[in-house]
């Protein structure tokens, strides 16, 4: 029963797994990893590697935390080769990133109610979409709710997202987007489905009435079923740079957030911001999203992801 | 928007409070603290390595030396710098081609491509040109849907196309639909790609070649991280960029990526994308910008804003009212509100204030969504034409009588009276000066000026 989301990613069709999420994060990789080829530790590496970290998007005080700790075990462990830095940083990391480490575990309710939210254009009619599959291959069934209501054919992206991985998709013309949830749940509980995956509308943090309008989202699931929502998810896009730990805060006040997806870590140079989140509003990190197949939606491993950033091999 | 840089400016100029003069050493802190700022701000790393060195340079120069105010010149001068780096004026687009003239979108996915078309296509229907909408967007499930739907809402014209068909295709079919039904402008809405994917940028870069686009816009996120310079220079270097739109600029991201895409692209950005309505693309204007960021607001935005959206009698009366501060009464305060709602709510508003007044705005009205500001609107209505001119008319009885008209309780007619009260505060402080009013504000920061 424990942790069974991360035995089977591991197990299934994952055995390119580790590789793809490294090629992801190639550029950081390289930025990062590069600096070590061995040599003396002085200050001009260790300004080096601040900059490497910040390039990274990992924050001003996450990198400065990083980088005491990185000092901390030279003077301990009496360091002197550039190389045995990679370790120590790989370790202090891996470490500072573990507590974001806790898989998804559907269990207890059904339906099982997953409500996303995140900003425009984080990906969450995508992630919805990646989810649906990743939970069908685990032989659960699955619905979805159609709950952005404002953007243009956001509707019909989720229809097609259900067709493809042939789930039924609850929407409803123009309705409100908290009608339209309550609406699914009461059919996935007819229908005696598994878990019911909540989309919402993009909103930026700043746009209080819209932030207001989500709470109400979640007050509305909690009414078809008192123990609801099970989960709540921040979609987050890799690209996003210090903001990323704003939108956790905000939407983390707004709605208790219980989990983050972290989307579009195929790109380049990025992922340092879970330090900054893991230092500042530690919400476990369900899921990454390493590329634009339906299959590349995987459970965050804390080790993998810091030997990703740092290991240069 | 951009709020976070701001105050971190202003609060590094102020630790230059105090000091007798600018010494090497404490320049080199206040640098230093510059240039966390930036980076915490999303800059790019090498684009914050060079703004510090030329503040430094310009900082230690003559300038400084020679000026009575050594704190005020280094704020010029990282004024002056954040501007030159920013690029100067606003640069509009340029569809001086014979028609119809192509405008091209790129950028990564989610960066607002599609959003941006439309917005783009209002604004240019508005100056009276007839632009036509077409999606070769085949790979994201429902993205043409998506731009079919918004030209539907804005009444603009759409070239239907298929995900079965090829972009290119689509491209030169619509070209040629743009020809034969005379329209000025094609703007073309492409897939979000990633800079490294080669054969996705291959196709965009033939999408190009075959349209031969007046404008090639960029479109990118405030919120982008330190990757905005790679991603950048990577789409720049497949693509002959014309200018580059910076979308979601309402929210609170520091909008670093500004300074870095301007900076790897060399090219203006035109356009600012401040809202999820589709008259929310503003001119963007490289110098306000600066000040912005620097906690002087951007009061010229407001005015150009304000008289987009209201009548400009209307906007006229009420700059006047507010330059005087006196006479701000509770019927001018319900018509702001109307138009605030109006012009993208009162956080939009907020946004290009001066930073310590936006501050003062922001604890005052933090809670007053859209709801609330129908509800104060409500009350007021409820008032007489005196009780809204002379506010101090309101004792329990009125009160009491304006809050059953209201269908409100009377904590609620309360508490807007006090709003009320402190808005009219704040309006006199703005009175006091405009500009007058930032000066005393800098004088406190500044040594040797009071």
């Amino acid at each position: 029963m424990f942790s069974f989301l991360k035995k089977s990613a591991e197990a299934a069709p994952a055995p390119s797994w580790g590789e793809r999420l490294k090629a992801g994060l190639a550029r950081t990789r390289v930025q990062i990893g590069g600096l070590f080829g061995g040599g003396k530790i002085d200050a001009a590496l260790y300004e080096e590697l601040e900059e490497a970290l910040l390039c990274a998007d990992t924050g001003v005080a996450a990198t400065q935390f990083l980088l005491d700790n990185l000092r901390q075990q030279v003077k301990k462990k009496g360091l002197s080769d550039s190389r045995e830095l990679k370790a120590a940083l790989r370790e202090g990391l891996a470490t500072l990133i573990a507590p974001l480490e806790r898989p998804l575990l559907i269990e207890g309710h059904q339906p099982f109610i997953i409500m996303l939210a995140g900003v425009n254009g984080a990906g969450k009619t995508t992630s919805i979409g990646k989810l649906a599959k990743f939970f069908q291959a685990q032989g659960k069934s699955v619905l979805l709710a159609a709950g952005d209501t404002f953007r243009a054919a956001a509707r019909e992206q989720l229809t097609i997202w259900g067709e493809r991985n042939q789930v039924a998709v609850i929407t409803q013309q123009g309705g409100d987007p908290a009608a339209v949830i309550f609406d699914a749940i009461q059919a996935a509980r007819a229908r005696k489905i598994d878990i019911v995956l909540a989309d919402t509308a993009g909103r930026l943090p700043t746009q209080l009435h819209l932030m207001e309008e989500i709470r109400k989202v979640k007050r509305v699931i909690a009414k078809a079923d008192a123990s609801a929502p099970h989960e709540v998810l921040l979609v987050l896009d890799a690209n996003t740079g210090q903001n990323a730990l704003s939108q956790v805060k905000s939407f983390d006040d707004a709605l208790g957030l219980t989990g983050l997806i972290l989307t579009k870590l195929d790109g380049t140079a990025k992922g340092g911001v879970v330090a900054a989140i893991a230092r500042e509003r530690p919400v476990p990190i369900r899921f990454i999203g390493i590329g634009e197949g339906i299959d590349d939606l995987r459970p965050f491993i804390a080790q993998d992801f810091a030997a990703a950033l740092v290991d240069s091999d | 928007m951009l709020d976070n840089l701001t105050n971190r400016l202003s609060r590094v100029i102020k630790t230059l409070r105090g000091e007798a003069r600018l010494t090497e050493s404490n320049v080199a802190d206040a640098l230093r603290e510059v240039r966390m700022a930036l980076l915490e701000a999303d800059v790019a790393l090498p684009v914050v390595r060079d703004f510090i060195a030329a503040v430094k340079q310009k900082a230690m120069g003559e300038e400084v030396i020679g000026s009575l105010t050594p704190g005020q010149a280094l704020v010029g001068v990282v004024q002056r710098e954040l501007s030159a780096l920013m690029g100067g004026e606003n640069a509009a687009l340029n569809l001086a081609v014979t028609p119809p003239a192509v405008i091209l979108m790129a950028g990564l996915q989610g960066s607002g491509k599609t959003t941006t078309s439309g917005k783009l296509a209002k604004f240019l229907a508005e100056q009276k040109k007839k632009p036509l909408l077409a999606s070769c967007d085949v790979y994201r499930p429902a993205a043409i849907e998506q731009l079919r739907s918004i030209a539907a809402q804005l009444q603009i014209d759409f070239f239907e196309s298929g995900s079965a068909q090829k972009p290119r295709d689509i491209a030169l079919a619509a070209l040629d639909y743009a020809k034969k039904h005379y329209h000025d402008v094609l703007i073309v809405d492409t897939a979000g790609r990633l800079a490294i994917d080669a054969a996705m940028m291959q196709e965009i870069t033939e999408l190009h070649a075959a349209l031969g686009p007046a404008e090639t816009l960029f479109v990118v996120d405030a919120m982008q991280g330190q990757d905005a310079v790679n991603v950048a220079k990577a789409f720049s270097d497949a693509l002959p960029l014309t200018g580059v739109v910076l979308t979601k600029l309402d929210g609170d991201a520091r909008g670093g990526a500004a300074l870095s895409v301007r900076q790897v692209t060399g090219k203006p950005i035109k356009f600012a994308g401040v809202g999820e309505k589709l008259a929310a693309l503003e001119a963007f204007h490289p110098e306000r910008m600066a000040a912005r960021i620097l906690g002087m607001g951007d009061v010229l935005s407001l005015v150009e804003e304000a008289r987009k959206s209201v009548d400009v009698a209307e906007a006229q009366k009420l700059a006047e009212k507010i330059k005087k501060g006196k006479g701000f009464d509770l019927e001018d305060f319900k018509q702001q509100i109307g138009q605030m709602r109006k012009m993208g709510g009162l956080s939009s508003m907020i946004d290009k204030l001066p930073a310590q007044l936006a501050q003062a705005a922001q604890a005052q009205s933090a809670d007053m969504g859209e709801k609330q500001m129908r509800r104060i609107e409500g009350i007021i209505n409820s008032m007489t034409p005196q009780e809204r001119a002379r506010p101090e008319l309101m004792k329990a009885a009125r009160k009491r009588r304006v809050a059953a008209g209201a269908g409100v309780q009377v904590q609620e007619v309360n508490r807007l009276l006090h709003q009320f009260e402190q808005m009219q505060k704040m309006m006199k402080q703005m009175q006091k000066g405009g500009m007058a009013k930032m000066m005393r504000g800098m004088k406190g920061m500044i040594p040797g000026m009071r």
